[in-house]
């Protein structure tokens, strides 16, 4: 019997959702033997891991406790380059049911591969992600991410149709075919990337279409970092809430980790992905609450076991328990990753704080730049920012406290001196429309 | 009464004045009268110019930042005293000059003095009381 002050969060509760309320001492001990065993798996199948347990003296007995994971090996993604295609599979290929590939920014492509159970898991984090954004049977789900090799697509694909939902298989691109199913098939879900979204938004305006007037009512928005303005310029353009879903194909593909309605975090399927905070610079473990790199490990993969791998991102585990009954812990939302992270005068400095301190004084996002030097052996950092014509005045003092208030802006963000520059409108370099934002002049 | 004035955003550096210079020039654009406001780092370039939208358009077609302000254009004579009658003028009035400059006319024994005002309509009031001559924009683009 529900009572109605619980039937706000009835579609919280969807059956599937049961393993996200596992009492803790019970996923504890969960976690442990699944970690024994999948330590085990890859010690016995994975050469590189083997080798590197040797190194260290260690054998899968050496884990007793779930804090004996800090002893581990961490797992890179130059370890999937150099082992590509198949170095690192725990599995004979003949239970390989699936490869997917992720491009690689430089070099090879990566390969991770699953088995039939693999893809269960898969399948069941997409769903408990799905039913957490309060999705059910009933509802239409546009999957607009790719398809393919790219693991978005087929990750959200099979979650929404284990869901009972009715899936809408677009993949990306085609916007106006985009728009014209999600009006003509009265479409209450949408899966793709924030920015893709955001283009939808743009042209539906364009082609006349009233988003808010639509049934849709929810947006699953992942594979890249977004902030809440975002979220709230996306909210307010449509009816839909939007929902922060994070994954890699290295560890499973999308479905690692989701918002539920709190909208507090992203709950990690810690039955399945065990997650770690460390200093991305030492590899020293962080306590709950402080920021660091993710690093994860599979505790239930078994064509390719992923243990410690160092995603890059950089979050915090939320210390606390989010208000919606969950016992699963939260990661903080990602704004970067360490691959961004600037070292300056021993400081750590992220692209992304300029942006939010240049956001902050003038409301919109200016073209900026940001040029590092050497000068007698010490880092200099010049924030160029372009004048705008909103910021453009013609009173030498305006301007000149247009630039104070930017320089305190970003010494109080990023906690160190820089040079702020004003240099004229479009003189700042954009290939492909973007904008270059960090040129590094250092020479040791 | 009001003169359109053209500010420009330019980086303290060689060259950063020739470029907008040479603009206005391809176009037929005469500079009447200029001043560059500046910081070690930055300027700010006004111009009173022979077609202000043409130029602002012109400038802004080729990327850059403009301004348009409009400031007050007033002729004295130049001889000792001709600029303290006119801020005499204002005295008591709190109107608040945010920026002035001035140049000698070609035409002979007369200076312009160019203003920003906070609030040009006070200071148009309070001028034409005081029987300052404010320049027209024909009168002051005349040659």
């Amino acid at each position: 019997m529900i009572s109605s002050v619980l039937e706000s969060s009835v579609a919280d509760c969807h059956p599937a959702n049961a393993p996200d309320y596992t009492p803790v001492a019970q996923l504890r001990r969960l976690q442990l033997e699944r970690l024994q065993a999948v330590v085990a798996r890859a010690w016995q199948r994975v050469e590189l891991f083997r080798s590197r347990m040797d190194e260290r003296g260690l054998t899968p007995q050496s884990v007793r406790s779930l804090e004996d994971i800090g002893k581990l090996p961490y797992t890179v993604k130059s370890d999937l380059r150099d082992t590509y295609p198949f170095g690192l599979f725990a599995s004979p290929m003949k239970d390989v049911v699936r490869l997917h590939v992720s491009s690689g920014t430089t070099g090879k492509p990566i390969v991770v591969a699953y088995t039939k159970e693999d893809v269960d898991v898969w399948t069941s984090v997409m769903v408990r992600c799905l039913a957490g954004c309060g999705l059910h049977q009933g509802d239409i789900v546009q999957v607009a991410y790719g398809y393919g090799l790219f693991t978005g697509g087929l990750g959200a694909h099979y979650g929404a149709e284990a869901l009972g939902a009715t899936v809408v298989p677009t993949s990306g691109g085609n916007a106006d075919r985009q728009i014209m199913l999600m009006k003509d098939f009265g479409v209450t879900a949408i899966c793709c990337t924030p920015t893709y979204f955001l283009h939808l938004i743009d042209r539906a305006a364009e082609l006349g279409v009233e988003l808010k007037e639509l049934p849709l009512r929810a947006g699953v928005f992942g594979a890249e970092p977004w902030t809440d303005s975002m979220r709230r310029h996306i909210e307010s353009m449509s009816s839909i809430e939007a929902f922060d879903i994070y994954g890699l194909s290295e560890i499973i593909g999308p479905g690692v980790g989701c918002e539920c309605r709190r909208h507090q975090g992203l709950h990690i399927f810690e039955d399945h992905f065990y997650p770690e905070i460390v200093d991305p610079a030492t590899g020293t473990l962080l306590a709950d609450g402080s920021e660091g790199e993710l690093v994860l490990t599979t505790l239930s993969k078994q064509a390719m076991p992923m243990i410690r791998y160092r995603t890059r991102d950089i979050t915090s585990i939320l210390p606390g328990r989010c208000e919606c009954g969950r016992t699963l812990r939260r990661i903080d939302r990602i704004g970067r990753r360490s691959d961004d992270m600037l070292i300056i005068r021993g400081v750590n400095v992220f692209p992304s704080q300029v942006e939010a301190a240049l956001l902050q004084i003038e409301g919109t996002l200016p073209h900026y730049q940001i040029v590092l030097t050497r000068e007698h052996g010490l880092d200099e950092m010049e924030v160029q920012v372009e004048v705008t014509p909103q910021m453009f005045t013609d009173k030498i003092g305006a301007l000149q406290g247009l630039h104070d208030r930017l320089q305190s802006a970003l010494d109080h963000v990023l906690g160190i001196r820089v040079r702020v520059a004003l240099v004229e409108a479009n003189t700042i370099e954009r290939s492909q429309g973007k904008a270059k934002r960090v040129i590094d002049r250092r020479t040791l | 009464m009001k003169i359109h004035q053209i500010s420009l955003f330019v980086e303290n550096k060689p060259g950063h004045i020739a470029a907008p210079a040479r603009l206005l020039a391809q176009e037929g654009i005469d500079i009447r009268a200029l001043y560059l406001a500046d910081t070690q780092q930055y300027g700010i370039l006004r111009m009173i110019v022979s077609d202000w939208e043409k130029a602002a358009q012109t400038l802004e077609a080729h990327g850059f930042v403009v301004k348009v302000t409009e400031v007050l254009a007033i002729l004295v004579i130049d001889r000792p005293g001709g600029l303290a009658d006119v801020l005499g003028a204002l005295d008591g009035s709190g109107i608040n000059i945010e920026y002035m400059y001035a140049f000698s006319d070609v035409r002979g024994d007369q200076a312009i003095l160019i203003f920003r005002f906070a609030d040009p309509d006070a200071a148009i009031a309070r001028m034409q009381t005081a029987g300052i001559n404010l320049l027209a924009s024909e009168e002051l683009l005349k040659k």
